[in-house]
């Protein structure tokens, strides 16, 4: 157990060590074009461009950059946003907080239906529920964020008027500005899982011990609750755990869709005005977020598993 | 009879070439049992047909200004109807969707071939030779795989420019790992096969074995997995082209035309909405497609 929470955590860490120069290597060299071109415009003559790379430190080895580099951000300094003029830390932290919500949301709102849906249709497969709920899980997953943002929007602000088209939240937060956003994200994701759930569930439904449990007799309400849920839950867990690095590519569309003061929406600015403090700092962020749900889920899953806990 | 008939198939790989694409033709005609898959196949056969008679079915140049604003079914001067409207720019948004089905239609198959062959190369060896090769490649696609991948594609993009090409590539990078995954556990059940044994006391090499007795049998799981793959990778072109990062315009792209026009819905939701029921229909079509094969194979 010792040996394995090890294994993974030094695995992330070596994870993010790489992917960490992967990003200076795409950004900060000159491998995918010159930086200082990419910061000051195709129109800064050659002095000013060589002035900016003496100022930034441009001219070193790139190892030691890199040394630097990877130094300021194990320490906290992120550096300094060109397009908002201030440290990357004090935009990032209230957008981030931000995107926390709208995930909060969106989960708590898409584990509930998605694990019911999965398991509603696991319990008896092929039936015509079943069926009903995975072809509807299809539908879901084959429409994009944007168009499902967009249908949406059609249907709840400019048929309806029931909601706000756009969650800027400029006038304070406000809960209703909320609700497309994480609608959108729910739709889009809780097939995936229902789907998960619903093969694991099925699974255990022709397991030895659920057929002993019908057989002596035991009312199906606590052959489902007592015994299978049990055991077809832990899968789904690692599943939503996973989902966690979807949710980061969907927060990007929603967030620029919508509007939102988000962490995806700022990533995507970042990107698009060649901010590149920014863009490596959301990168990393983004990255951070992915690999350590991905090593909570291997973790939680031979914790809950105690197949593979005792072997 | 059908069932026995793709049994035997998986046993006998090295029949010719015409049997072989005569077997394939037939496991298609299977999907008639499934009418999910059935529905799936004539949402792809409809758009695949639409992209190759484009010029026929558009009746406006996609890139022409002929009048802003239009309502759908309003008719132009040159007596054609523009069925579904025309966009800010005044041009019309039937024959911009036509023409875009065909830019889908190219980049997502040529993306996912590039994507598979890679990914498959990656998994033969892996898988085959085991060992450190595995572990390096395995590695890899763990690191990569660990990226968001709308973050990953937004960093090559941004890095490497938008265009045609670099999505291609951007997308052969980030989706080579999850098929490279799929071969090598694949590979790794085959690989002791006794036909595989058989070829090895034949003598005949490497590559010839993973490539001619290993990879055809694998081929069920894959062409399911290709299926609901092309489904995604239309999404991603479709999200990039949405976030502005996709193929430069004017030419049409159904992301780009909802990035254009989306902050009009509100008055004219006809330039947003026919785009995305164009995509949303077209993915549809390719995940019930893989639906219906994933059935079909199971009950075989």
């Amino acid at each position: 157990m010792v040996l394995l929470l090890s294994k993974r955590i030094g695995f992330m860490i070596f994870t993010m060590i790489i992917v960490s120069m992967i990003l200076f290597l795409l950004l900060e060299t000159g491998l995918t074009g010159d930086p200082a071109t990419r910061v000051l415009g195709n129109f800064a003559s050659d002095e000013q461009k060589e002035l900016w790379r003496d100022q930034q430190g441009y001219n070193q080895p790139v190892v030691v950059r890199y040394a630097k580099w990877l130094g300021n951000f194990a320490t906290g300094d992120l550096g300094t946003s060109i397009r908002y003029k201030g440290p990357v830390k004090e935009v990032l932290l209230p957008r981030l907080w931000n995107t926390a919500i709208l995930g909060f949301w969106t989960f708590a709102i898409m584990i509930p239906l998605s694990l019911g849906m999965g398991v509603l249709s696991g319990m008896k497969e092929g039936s015509i529920l079943d069926r009903t709920i995975s072809v509807f899980g299809i539908l879901t997953t084959s429409v994009p964020e944007f168009a499902s943002a967009v249908f949406f929007s059609a249907l709840f602000v400019f048929g309806l008027k029931w909601l706000p088209g756009t969650s800027s939240m400029s006038g304070g937060f406000e809960f209703k500005q909320l609700i497309l956003p994480a609608m959108v994200l729910v739709v889009y994701d809780f097939g995936y899982v229902a789907r998960m759930t619903r093969a694991s569930m099925a699974e255990v439904m022709t397991s030895q011990y659920i057929r002993s449990a019908v057989l002596k007799g035991l009312p199906y309400r606590q052959v489902i609750f007592r015994h299978a849920l049990r055991n077809a839950l832990i899968a789904p867990f690692t599943v939503i755990m996973l989902q966690i690095n979807w949710l980061l590519s969907g927060v990007i569309v929603v967030e620029f869709f919508f509007a939102y003061k988000g962490f995806g929406a700022l990533l995507l600015e970042a990107s698009l005005n060649n901010d590149i403090a920014l863009l490596e700092a959301c990168a990393m962020v983004a990255v951070v977020v992915a690999v350590s749900s991905q090593t909570l889920a291997d973790i939680g899953y031979t914790f809950l598993n105690p197949r593979i806990r005792f072997s | 009879m059908a069932t026995t008939t793709t049994q035997s198939t998986t046993q006998m790989p090295s029949a010719g070439y015409g049997a072989a694409l005569w077997r394939g033709i037939k496991s298609f005609a299977l999907l008639r049992e499934s009418w999910v898959g059935m529905i799936g196949a004539f949402l792809v056969l409809f758009w695949v047909l639409v992209a190759l008679f484009a010029p026929l079915i558009a009746q406006f140049d996609p890139n022409a200004a002929i009048q802003p604003f239009a309502k759908p079914g309003a008719v132009a001067a040159s007596g054609h109807t523009f069925w579904l409207g025309t966009d800010h720019m005044g041009r019309d948004i039937l024959s911009r969707i036509v023409w875009g089905s065909r830019t889908v239609l190219f980049y997502a198959p040529i993306a996912t071939v590039c994507a598979y062959t890679v990914g498959i190369l990656m998994g033969l060896m892996a898988g085959y030779r085991g060992g450190l090769v595995d572990d390096i490649l395995s590695r890899i696609s763990d690191i990569i795989l660990s990226f968001p991948v709308l973050v990953l594609y937004i960093i090559v993009i941004a890095t490497i420019g938008a265009s045609g090409f670099n999505i291609v590539i951007a997308i052969t990078f980030a989706s080579s790992p999850g098929i490279m995954r799929i071969v090598r556990g694949l590979v790794l059940d085959l690989r002791n096969r006794d036909y595989v044994a058989a070829a090895q006391t034949r003598g005949e090499s490497d590559w010839r074995i993973m490539l001619f007795e290993i990879l055809p049998n694998a081929r069920g799981p894959l062409i399911v997995d290709a299926c609901l793959r092309l489904g995604y990778v239309i999404i991603t072109i479709g999200v990039l082209g949405f976030l502005g990062l996709g193929l430069p315009p004017p030419d049409p792209d159904w992301g780009g035309m909802v990035n254009e026009t989306r902050q009009m819905a509100m008055v004219f939701p006809h330039m947003t909405l026919f785009p995305c029921i164009a995509i949303s229909s077209l993915i549809l079509g390719f995940n019930l497609l893989a639906d219906g094969l994933r059935e079909i194979s199971l009950r075989d």
